[in-house]
C-alpha cells in the first residue's frame, strides 16, 4: 500500500518534472485543449444565462380574443362566460377605439393610423390565465374558439414556448459539440502520449529490463494524460470566464442606453469542478488508449 | 545435492529470420558458482542470456531459473524474475538523459523502495565500483571503463542472487579488465552466482568454462 502510494508520488513527480522540463510544449498542448473545451463550455454558459433570462420573463400566458364586428358591447353574456371558464384569472375588455389610440402612440405608426378613414380594429378581450402550463392554454383556446361572436383567438404565450424550444435545440447542439470536442480531447491526449512514449522508448525499455512492472511503466503516462486534461479544463475555464467578464463590462456600458442591466453569470464553482473532473477523465481515457496501443511496441530486445 | 540455480535442457532458439542461434543446449549452474560462457562472435552467448532474462523465449527446451520455468513465465511474472537478476548488457543500455546516480537508482525505484534507502544503496554500489565521486556526472562524460563499472553498479544495486554479464570487459585494456573481473570475484565471494560471457581468453584462469560453438555446447 505504501509502496503503491510511493509509486504514484514518484510518477507524479516525474511527470511534473517532465512538464517543467519542456514548459512551452506542455502549455501549448493545454492551450489547444483549452480552446477546444472553451467552445462547448462557453456555449453552455451563454445558454445558462439565456435560460435564466427567459425564466424571468412573464410566463403566465394571455389569450387575446378578437370579436366579430356583429358583437355589441352591451352583450355581457360572453364576458361572464369567459370569466367563469376554469383556469381564467382575469378578463380585461379592450374596446376598438382604445386599441387604435394605443397604436397611434407607437412611433412611426401614428401618421399611418391617422390617415385611416375608419378604425379597422375589432373589440377584444384579453384573458389572463392562472397557470402557465401549455395544456390549460390549449384547452381554453379551443373552448373560446367555439363561442359565438368570436373571430380570432390567439394564445400570446406561444412565443415563450418558442423560445423554450429554441433553447432546447441550442442545448442539444451544445451537448453534441461537447461530445465531439470531448473526442477531440481524447484524440489530442492520445497523440501526445504516443509521442511521449516514442521519446521515452529507451527509458521504458531499460526500466523493464531492471524489473519494472507494466503498471509502473504505464503510470506516468496516465498522470500525464490526467494533468493534460485538467490543464486543458483550467485553460477553458480561464477563457470562458474571461470572455464573460469582458461581455459584462460591455453590457455595463450598454446598460444605461437600454435601461436594462442584464449581467452574465460566470461558470459556477460546482460546474467548474465538474468540467475539471470531466476533462481529467477524458485525458486519462486518451492516455489509457494510447498506452494500451503503443506500449506493446516498446519491448526490450 | 542442491538444486541448480540455472538449468537449461535441450534449449533451441530460432529467430524469426529462420536462423538457429542455439541448438539443443543443456547445462546447469549451481548456486554460488562462477561460470564463464565463451564462444566466438555469433556463437549464441547473448541469445542465451536473453533466454535466461526472459527477453526472448526458447523455441523448444526449457530454461529454469531458481526452479522457475522462464520460457512459460507470464508477462506479470517477468519483472519479478528480473529483480532477482543483475544484468550487465553487451550494449550497456545506460540512460544518457540522467546522472550516473539516477541510472543506479532505477532498479530500486521500479521496485517501489523508499527514496532515502534507495539513495543510500545506490551510493554504496557506486562506491564499490569506484564511481562515488562521479555520481552527478552524465554517463556520456565517463570513460569506457567507467561506463562498464556503472553498468555493474546498476546490476548489483538490487543485491541480486544471480549476476549475468555479457562481455563486460570488451573494448577494455587488460588492466581495466582485471579490475572488473576482480569485482565479479568479490560479488561471487559473498554468495552471488556469476555468469560472464567473454571471448577474452586470458581472464579464464579461475572458474568453470562453458564453451559455445555455433549454438551448441562444445566439449
Ligand atoms: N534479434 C535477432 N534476430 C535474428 N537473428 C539474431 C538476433 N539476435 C542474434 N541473432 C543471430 O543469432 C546468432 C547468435 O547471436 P548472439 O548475439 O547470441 O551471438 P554472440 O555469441 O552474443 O555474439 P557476440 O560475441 O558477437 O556478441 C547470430 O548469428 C546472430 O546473427
Ligand atoms: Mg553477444
Amino acid at each position: 500500500m505504501t509502496a503503491w502510494l510511493r509509486h504514484h508520488l514518484q510518477s507524479l513527480q516525474q511527470t511534473l518534472a517532465r512538464f517543467a522540463g519542456s514548459p512551452f510544449a506542455s502549455i501549448a498542448n493545454m492551450v489547444v485543449l483549452g480552446v477546444v473545451l472553451a467552445l462547448p463550455l462557453g456555449g453552455y454558459a451563454l445558454l445558462a444565462n439565456l435560460q435564466t433570462y427567459a425564466g424571468s420573463l412573464p410566463t403566465e400566458p394571455q389569450i387575446s380574443i378578437f370579436l366579430s364586428p356583429s358583437w355589441r358591447a352591451e352583450d355581457s353574456a360572453l364576458e361572464a362566460q369567459l370569466r367563469s371558464a376554469p383556469g381564467v384569472q382575469a378578463v380585461r375588455f379592450v374596446p376598438r377605439d382604445a386599441a387604435l389610440a394605443g397604436l397611434k402612440r407607437v412611433p412611426g405608426l401614428g401618421d399611418v393610423i391617422t390617415s385611416l378613414r375608419e378604425n379597422p380594429l375589432p373589440d377584444a378581450f384579453v384573458v389572463t390565465l392562472g397557470s402557465a402550463d401549455a395544456e390549460t392554454a390549449a384547452r381554453l383556446e379551443a373552448q373560446f374558439r367555439a363561442l359565438p361572436g368570436i373571430s380570432i383567438v390567439q394564445v400570446d404565450s406561444a412565443w415563450v414556448r418558442r423560445i423554450d424550444s429554441l433553447l432546447k435545440i441550442a442545448r442539444t447542439a451544445v451537448l453534441m459539440l461537447g461530445v465531439l470536442l470531448g473526442f477531440a480531447l481524447i484524440a489530442v491526449t492520445f497523440n501526445t502520449i504516443r509521442l511521449q512514449i516514442l521519446t521515452q522508448r529507451e527509458e521504458i525499455e531499460v526500466s523493464k529490463l531492471v524489473g519494472a512492472t507494466d503498471a509502473y511503466v504505464r503510470r506516468p503516462f496516465y498522470h500525464e494524460g490526467v494533468l493534460l486534461g485538467v490543464g486543458g479544463g483550467l485553460a477553458a475555464l480561464g477563457i470562458v470566464q474571461g470572455a464573460l467578464l469582458l461581455f459584462n463590462t460591455d453590457l455595463a456600458r450598454l446598460g444605461p442606453i437600454f435601461g436594462v442591466l442584464p449581467v452574465l453569470r460566470l461558470v459556477s464553482l460546482p460546474d467548474a469542478s465538474a468540467v475539471l473532473v470531466f476533462a481529467g477523465l477524458l485525458g486519462w481515457l486518451g492516455s489509457y488508449l494510447s498506452v494500451s496501443r503503443h506500449l506493446l511496441t516498446v519491448q526490450p530486445h | 545435492m542442491t538444486q541448480p540455480i540455472i538449468s537449461l535442457s535441450g534449449v533451441t532458439k530460432r529467430y524469426p529470420g529462420g536462423r538457429e542461434a542455439l541448438t539443443g543446449v543443456s547445462f546447469q549452474i549451481e548456486p554460488g558458482e562462477f561460470v564463464f560462457l565463451t564462444g566466438r562472435s555469433g556463437a549464441g552467448k547473448s541469445t542465451l542470456f536473453r533466454l535466461i532474462a526472459a527477453i526472448e523465449r526458447p523455441s523448444s527446451g526449457s530454461v529454469l531459473v531458481a526452479g522457475q520455468n522462464v520460457g512459460s513465465l507470464s508477462a506479470r511474472g517477468v519483472p519479478f524474475l528480473r529483480r532477482n537478476l543483475g544484468l550487465v548488457f553487451q550494449d550497456q543500455k545506460l540512460l544518457f538523459d540522467r546522472s550516473v546516480f539516477d541510472n543506479v537508482m532505477l532498479p530500486l525505484l521500479v521496485t517501489g523502495q523508499p527514496y532515502r534507502d534507495s539513495a543510500r544503496r545506490a551510493r554504496a554500489a557506486l562506491d564499490k565500483v569506484g564511481l562515488l565521486d562521479r555520481e552527478r556526472a552524465n554517463p556520456v562524460a565517463l570513460s569506457g571503463g567507467e561506463q562498464q563499472r556503472l553498468c555493474i553498479a546498476r546490476a548489483v544495486v538490487n543485491r541480486p542472487s544471480i549476476l549475468i554479464a555479457d562481455e563486460p570487459t570488451s573494448n577494455l585494456d587488460a588492466e581495466y579488465a582485471d579490475i572488473i573481473m576482480g569485482m565479479f570475484r568479490s560479488f561471487n565471494q559473498v554468495g552471488v552466482t556469476v555468469l560472464i560471457a567473454t571471448h577474452d581468453r586470458h581472464s579464464l584462469e579461475q572458474g568453470r568454462v562453458v564453451a559455445l560453438d555455433h549454438g551448441r555446447v562444445a566439449a
